[in-house]
């Protein structure tokens, strides 16, 4: 996927100015996940439960090899083909050896935010395999070419009218179709397309390390047709997404769906032990790739790795009063909101990806909702300072922060502040700033005296 | 009981009033008030930026001078949450930043926890109420119930707001860096505003964006900072 976080701050203005819609969508939609979170959340020791998976996946992360060496090997053991890949490029070779060799012509594809880091779709599209995306979100962005707004809701930026004009573009159906109605065209779409593939690509929730089960949650039963109906399933499993032992799954799946969507499990829960055997249904082949991508590299960095520890809930976004106000394409890569934040610059590098840690006021929803505990509001400025030693902040920031503690230091040129703000022009250098701030709020209205001025009548 | 006023540099140069009721608040709860003369920035503009440099001296000069004070009290949650949560991580090891922390309380918590007061009067009776959660001050410092305790205490009608804990985008230089997502999620707060007389808050970063945005909308609400309206609870 091409990386546009760079441009953060204009397409988030941009998204604003031109499609208020979206901001209405998504604030609807994530007020509405967060309210269902928090009141599950209150049912349960929701502090004793993320403090216990906090823990268990800092265990995982910490013994992570030996806990890749037994995965595969148990996925082994059960006939599951265990492929490593480094990089996109090492998952675009396997994918592309499996589909010669199975002579691939159409695949089913579940929601997986992996999939989109690695560009599956494209890669599918170049190889001439018809692909479908079986989560109806997804679906709806797929026939848009649009990327995911939101880790667990990817179409939670569109509004019912958008879907009628898509839909009614691409399959006839009238302008004020219903809801049902729309759900049936994509069902009859989608069922033809699960009954022919021959291919079904997934993403994991967990890989239990122990018995090497492949864990899928979902609401649609979409992916269980996808993992059984066609001959091969391919599933892309980024490495930091093991659990250590299946008993785990007694956490982890009623904490991620409470997190996610507010409930206390998900509709479907999909155990995968490898593939069929004699006189079973299901597929003849199941592969497990297990992805670095960066990932390995971000596990060494002792400031960062925490990051690590997320079940893409989706909970972080649905608290953020930033991403609320845009939704998640303004972010410019497949992980949005405050886990992008932090996240994408740990898999890219600050480089290519420096205003994301400044998408947010640092007020801490965030680190309430997470169901691991990931520390954002601390990582976002971990990411911040580093921006700045690496001389990533703007010009007019370094300066007018450099002035503002030259000020600060020192009392007396305080207090020269202080009366030139009282009646002086401001420094030229400091305009740009003021602008921002006065065009939207008004002009600055100093107190008539500061208090420091006034501390002096008070002690009379 | 001698207590050391941290006015802070945002409150000092737009909401002196607050400085005012807070040092006749305490006073008249029996508390000898100190003002240090040196005391400008606590630093967190820098730091939340990541000039962990710039943050670092103005953290040093604020500790040196408050090294002498019993409490240190600031009508602000976010740079009590400076100085109580972020000086630790600019000064890793440093004693005097750990005392110091141990020492400082915005305004309410300082009221409620250290002194113990629960109600400091009938001023502020029958007044219809908005109190916006300053993020720091809720999540950081756990100041939730405090002000709502001494507001309701005064005879005050806080008004349930669905948007209360919410943040209302200020955020320091985040309200520059982004002013159209700022704006967006000021307009997101004020749309769910109830219809009070007067909105409040401990910091003053937040209410000079909201009231600076009602304004712009050509709303008129009285807003003042939570100290004030402390004060007017006393006095009546």
């Amino acid at each position: 996927m091409r990386v546009k976080a760079k441009l953060y701050p204009k397409e988030a203005a941009r998204l604003l100015r031109e499609k208020p819609g979206v901001r209405d969508a998504v604030t609807g939609a994530t007020l509405h996940f967060e309210a269902g979170r928090k009141k599950a959340y209150q049912e349960v020791d929701a502090e004793a439960w993320r403090e216990r998976a906090k823990r268990v996946k800092d265990h995982l992360l910490t013994h992570l090899d030996q806990y890749l060496e037994l995965a595969e090997k148990r996925l082994q053991e059960k006939g599951v083909q265990v492929h490593w890949a480094e990089d996109p490029e090492e998952a675009h070779r396997i994918l592309r050896e499996i589909v010669a060799r199975r002579g691939v012509r159409r695949a089913v594809k579940a929601k997986s935010m992996l999939t989109e880091e690695l560009g599956v779709n494209p890669l599918l599209e170049a190889l001439g395999v018809e692909v479908y995306e079986t989560d109806l979100g997804e679906y709806l962005i797929q026939l848009l070419g649009e990327p995911p707004s939101h880790i667990v809701g990817p179409a939670i930026h569109l509004a019912l009218s958008d879907i009628q004009r898509l839909f009614h573009s691409r399959f006839g159906t009238p302008l004020d179709a219903s809801p049902e109605a729309l759900a049936a065209v994509a069902r009859r779409v989608l069922r033809e397309a699960f009954l022919t593939a021959e291919l079904g690509i997934s993403g994991a929730n967990f890989l239990v390390a122990e018995t090497g089960t492949l864990v899928l949650m979902e609401n649609e039963g979409n992916i269980r047709l996808a993992t059984s109906l066609p001959k091969v399933h391919v599933a892309f499993v980024g490495i930091e997404k093991l659990l250590p032992r299946l008993h785990d799954l007694a956490l982890f799946l009623p904490l991620t769906a409470r997190a996610a969507t507010g409930q206390r499990l998900s509709t479907y829960v999909s155990l995968i032990q490898g593939p069929a055997k004699e006189g079973e249904e299901g597929p003849e082949e199941v592969h497990v790739v297990l992805v670095d991508h960066g990932r390995t590299a971000l596990l060494h960095d002792p400031e960062a790795w925490e990051v690590l520890r997320c079940l893409r809930c989706g909970a972080c976004l649905n608290a953020c009063p930033v991403y609320r106000q845009t939704g998640g394409h303004p972010y410019g890569y497949v992980y949005s909101g405050p886990i992008g934040a932090v996240l994408d610059p740990g898999l890219l590098g600050l480089e290519d990806t420096h205003p994301l840690p400044y998408a947010s006021t640092l007020c801490g929803a965030c680190y309430e909702a997470c169901p691991v505990k990931i520390p954002i509001p601390k990582l976002l400025l971990t990411w911040r300072r580093r921006a700045v030693e690496q001389g990533l902040a703007q010009g007019w920031e370094r300066a007018a922060i450099q002035a503002f503690s030259k000020v600060m230091q020192s009392p007396s040129l305080y207090r020269l502040f202080s009366k030139g703000l009282r009646g002086l022009p401001l420094p030229q250098d400091w305009l740009p700033l003021l602008r921002a701030w006065t065009e939207g709020r008004g002009p600055l209205k100093p107190s008539p005296k500061p208090f420091h001025q006034l501390w002096q009548e008070l002690k009379e | 009981m001698r207590v050391a006023l941290f006015i802070t540099c945002l409150a000092d140069q737009f909401y002196a009033e607050a400085g005012v009721a807070t040092v006749r608040l305490l006073r008249a709860l029996g508390v000898e008030v100190d003002f240090p003369q040196e005391q400008t920035c606590c630093g967190q503009p820098a730091f939340n930026a990541g000039h962990w440099n710039e943050a670092r001296s103005l953290a040093l000069r604020t500790l040196g001078v408050f090294q002498e004070a019993e409490y240190v009290v600031l009508p602000s949650g976010s740079c009590a949450s400076m100085v109580k949560n972020h000086y630790l991580e600019l000064l890793p090891g440093n004693k005097e930043a750990l005392e110091l922390a141990e020492r400082t309380y915005e305004l309410s918590q300082f009221l409620v926890r250290v002194l113990g007061v629960s109600e400091l009067g009938k001023g502020l009776s029958g007044k219809k109420i908005a109190y916006h959660h300053g993020c720091h001050a809720l999540r950081e410092l756990g100041v939730r119930e405090e002000p709502l305790l001494l507001l309701k205490n005064s005879g005050a009608e806080v008004l349930p707001w669905e948007a209360a804990e919410e943040c209302c985008g200020f955020g320091g230089l985040f309200s520059v860096k982004l002013p159209e997502v700022s704006l967006a999620m000021a307009d997101r707060k004020l749309a769910t505003l109830p219809q009070a007389e007067v909105l409040t808050s401990t910091d003053a970063g937040c209410l000079l964006h909201l009231s600076g945005r009602m304004g712009k909308q050509g709303k008129g609400m009285r807003v003042v900072p939570l100290a004030t309206l402390l004060w007017e609870a006393y006095a009546g």
